[in-house]
């Protein structure tokens, strides 16, 4: 049975993106994803699936990597969020991004955007310690940056073009030899 | 007309006197793409706000719809409209009508009839105001069908048939040789369905302009979907604009258009707004088109020293009833080995499925699964290596047809890759080779893959700062074309890169072939050097004719084009001021190449091989890749990498239809079981540990003006045989 359809429920509420408070108002149903896209066009976040299966639409909430279509904008009312446009623009481009062309770690670059988001978000986290499925000892104080490690951490961002081998060699490039 | 002799003769591009031809220069577009400012079909800004189309997917495989109740969704809050059969839009309702004699395509009409011939084929659109309005309403659309009794969905090759197109090839006497041969190899493989999956999902942005239609659409090619949307809107072709600047992948099912891409133009027609009209990830797996399964048999035969005398591989597939795709997994084998005996050929089944169509490197991608394991067994038979045998097998002519090969440097490819991958180490017997847990093996296997090339044309500018603009119908499916364009325009030209300007993807650029088949840099970098060539001989002789100008009354033989300058030995100017003082508003011209005349003389391919190690758990029978390379001749290489990316990516496909790749239908509903990236398993970063690729040397001198070859399929093509040989290595288990 059906559930009658009414007039979409509106919110309007503040958020921070790429370090701009906005105040956005919106139907309630609206992703975070959508929000960028169709209502702030900012269309570098990438729609590949919408069901938080393939990261393209990876964005960075705080310094935490999130898929922007598996939630709703209402629910980052009064957090700040950082797209691909926020991480560097041509010409002011941030090193990551810098790393992604000279490693050529992109082809049809629709992943890329996520990539990059996740990468960062990435390194963060093992900066911070927290540990993944592949880390050997989860009690050590630093967790060495392998190659495994960056594999099995980018795995949640699908690159159809497979530049696998590429983005590895662009965040290692950034984040330096394995300890 | 052009012979392949013309092609060996001195140009720009064999000269390379900047170095630019080869270079690793970064993608053209790649700021734009690393920033997220490109824009792809559906982030094209219109000129005012679009509305939001989305489609509804028929239930049933195979009938018709019979009723459409759609007064809950056109009553949904912000909906413009719902179109279903009962309502389609006035359009072009034949399919393949041509108002238009000298249109490239036909018109391929939307909801024009009630028959459902696939699962989840588009049969309703509703839009609205808000993406979020469109999509709640699409869910209210009731329709009601009649599934047919008689559907076929699930293949069964016994009930194949002739294959139109290419059914069988024969080579002295198959059957009588296969039978004397002291050893054989007679095993059937399997190849499952698998699917494109680009990661932009298909898209079309459109609005109109008067009687003007611009549509941004995510499409390989150019000037055929041009020609279609305009027999399907019925207007004339240059009312239509068609743009495709940034493509998120393609791999062959962006050759084909889908419904978004008339029911965007006819919607914003209709309701006087821009519509844009994206695929959901579910609706790209049933409602677009996939690589079909196959069924493939190999026998091969051979003496004792490992000669083969006879060769057979048969291919059975199945297509869509309506659309007879043929995946000619067979065909590429009639090019690879000698054997004086051969038997090659396909059958079909239509089916009331998906529709079946090109996936990267159609054909090979699946017929070298095959055939490259069938190799593998047999060298196991005869105790020769794998490569030995190959090496025994090397044909110096077209086994089949005895053209000559244009260049062709197989052997280069194994010899070379063996040596730097450590294919010595391999222990031919499966199953000795441990580390901890893990079985470890090795495993070769060869690639090869057609080399094509396209009549194309591009226009060339010379404008008043000295840029040269390049402007061709071509596209950039991550392939690299926008970057490959602009070396060949520099090179062409004798300007650094900073100052061309490449402009790809509209229709109102000269014509291109487009992106498929690997005969994208081909066909319209081959353009791209007529274009160059026509401006230069345009810029001399307005050079050598101008008293103003220090070249004035040199021959025009005489005139060399370097470092950005008009150059008569010391006489010369710039570009920028011969344009300044004739022509301010720029210097335009339109070049055009085609195929040699006698370029079917020859047997031109790309070349590589490929070696893997892989563990194999032996509790769980997991495999895990562990290190692969390839070797490849692919003749010149335009730029050392963007082609090394396309090769590694294609070697990913084929680490993904060896190990995780693989799509069912349904019996019961003929749907695609995997609708999504979670169930069908396209590789993630996890599965691909050490993997690279390298190119040998080469020009093929008798493929193009360029000296080139494809890059962009070839790397797939055998990839994953290599993986199966190295399975059965570590473990002794065949992979068929």
């Amino acid at each position: 049975m059906d559930m009658p359809v009414r007039a979409a429920t509106r919110a309007s509420f503040e958020i921070t993106v790429n370090g701009e408070a906005r105040r956005v108002e919106v139907d309630l149903r609206t992703t975070l994803l959508d929000l960028l896209r169709e209502h702030l066009g900012l269309t570098g976040t990438k729609k590949g699936c919408d069901h938080g299966q393939c990261g393209a639409c990876t964005v960075l909430v705080g310094n935490r990597r999130i898929n922007a279509c598996l939630s709703l904008a209402i629910m980052h009312e009064g957090e700040s969020v950082t797209t691909i446009e926020g991480v560097g623009l041509p010409g002011a481009l941030h090193p990551m991004q810098v790393a992604f062309l000279d490693r050529d770690a992109f082809q049809c670059g629709y992943c890329t955007p996520g990539q990059i988001c996740s990468s960062l978000g990435m390194l963060a986290e093992v900066a911070r310690g927290e540990p993944s499925e592949v880390t050997g000892d989860l009690a050590a104080e630093t967790i060495p940056l392998t190659d495994e490690e960056i594999r099995e951490r980018m795995s949640g961002n699908i690159c159809r073009c497979s530049a696998y081998p590429q983005i590895r060699e662009a965040i290692r490039d950034v984040a330096g030899a394995p300890a | 007309m052009t012979t392949v002799a013309d092609y060996a003769k001195p140009n720009p591009i064999h000269q390379n006197r900047q170095g630019i031809i080869g270079r690793a220069v970064d993608r053209y577009e790649g700021p734009l793409k690393v920033s997220g400012t490109a824009p792809y079909a559906y982030e094209v800004k219109p000129p005012s706000p679009p509305m939001y189309g989305v489609l509804v997917g028929a239930e049933i495989g195979c009938g018709e719809v019979i009723a459409v109740d759609d007064a809950a969704a056109a009553a949904a809050p912000g909906v413009a409209l719902v179109w279903h059969p009962f309502n389609a839009p006035p359009h072009q309702g034949a399919r393949g009508a041509k108002i238009y004699v000298q249109s490239l395509a036909g018109a391929e009409p939307v909801f024009a009839s009630k028959a459902v011939t696939y699962f989840g084929q588009p049969v309703a659109l509703v839009v609205a105001d808000t993406l979020e309005n469109a999509s709640a309403a699409a869910r209210l659309v009731r329709l009601s069908y009649n599934e047919a009794a008689e559907r076929d969905y699930v293949f069964d090759p016994a009930k194949a048939g002739p294959a139109r197109g290419d059914q069988e090839s024969r080579v002295g006497d198959f059957e009588a040789a296969f039978a004397a041969a002291p050893v054989k190899v007679d095993e059937t493989y399997t190849t499952p369905i698998q699917n494109h999956c680009q990661m932009e999902p298909c898209a079309t942005t459109a609005w109109w302009e008067d009687d003007k239609v611009v549509v941004h659409a995510s499409i390989q090619m150019i000037k055929q979907p041009q020609h279609l949307l305009a027999e399907t809107l019925m207007i004339d072709r240059k009312n239509v604009r068609l743009l495709s600047r940034y493509i998120g992948g393609g791999f062959g099912g962006k050759g084909s258009v889908y419904e978004d891409f008339a029911l965007a133009a006819l919607a914003a027609r209709d309701l006087g707004r821009p519509v844009k009209i994206a695929l959901t990830r579910q609706q790209m797996f049933n409602a677009t088109v996939h690589r079909p399964a196959t069924v493939q048999r190999v026998r091969l035969g051979a003496t004792t020293d490992g000669r083969l005398t006879a060769f057979a591989l048969e291919a059975t597939t199945h297509a869509a009833r309506g659309e007879p795709f043929l995946e000619r997994a067979a065909a590429f084998s009639r090019s690879l080995y000698a054997a004086p005996n051969r038997l090659t050929g396909h059958k079909l089944q239509l089916l009331d499925i998906a529709v079946a169509s090109a996936m990267r490197a159609p054909g090979e991608a699946v017929g070298m699964l095959s055939l490259e394991e069938a190799m593998d067994e047999l060298a196991e038979k005869l105790g020769l290596d794998p490569i030995e045998l190959r090496l025994r097998n090397e044909p110096d002519r077209h086994p089949e047809t005895g053209q000559p090969f244009s260049v062709r440097q197989l052997v280069e490819c194994m010899k070379d890759g063996a040596a730097r991958f450590g294919w010595e180490k391999r222990n031919p017997k499966p199953g000795q080779m441990r580390d901890g847990r893990w079985l470890v093996g090795l495993g070769m296997a060869t690639a090869i893959r057609g080399n094509f090339m396209l009549p194309a044309k591009a226009s060339m500018r010379a404008e008043a700062d000295g840029t040269i603009r390049l402007q061709q119908g071509m596209t950039d499916i991550g392939t690299g074309s926008y970057t490959i364009l602009a070396q060949i325009t520099a090179e062409t030209m004798g300007v650094p890169l900073e100052k061309v300007v490449v402009e790809i993807g509209d229709s109102g650029f000269s014509p291109a072939p487009g992106s498929g088949g690997q005969f994208g840099a081909a066909s319209a970098g081959s353009g791209a050097l007529a274009g160059g060539m026509a401006l230069r001989a345009k810029l001399a002789d307005l050079a050598i004719a101008d008293p103003a100008s220090p070249l004035y009354g040199a021959s025009a033989a005489a005139v060399d084009f370097r470092d950005g300058l008009i150059a008569v030995e010391n006489r010369s100017e710039t570009i920028a001021s011969l344009v300044q003082r004739l022509s301010p508003a720029g210097i335009e011209v339109e070049g055009a190449s085609a195929p040699a005349g006698d370029a079917r003389d020859y047997a031109s391919h790309s070349y590589g091989a490929h070696f893997a190690e892989v563990g194999v758990d032996p509790i769980t029978g997991e495999v895990r890749l562990r290190r692969m390379l390839g070797a490849f001749a692919c003749g010149r290489i335009l730029n050392e990498k963007t082609a090394r990316s396309q090769i590694t990516g294609g070697m990913i496909w084929g680490v993904g239809t060896a190990l995780t790749e693989q799509n069912r239908v349904d019996p019961r509903y003929g749907s695609l079981v995997a609708q999504d990236l979670a169930t069908y398993l396209a590789p993630v970063h996890a599965d691909i540990a050490n993997l690279d690729a390298y190119f040998l040397p080469e020009v093929d001198d008798k493929a193009n003006p360029l000296g080139i070859k494809g890059v962009g399929e070839a790397g797939i093509c055998g990839a994953g045989a290599a993986i199966a040989n190295a399975v059965y290595n570590a473990c002794g288990a065949r992979v068929r």
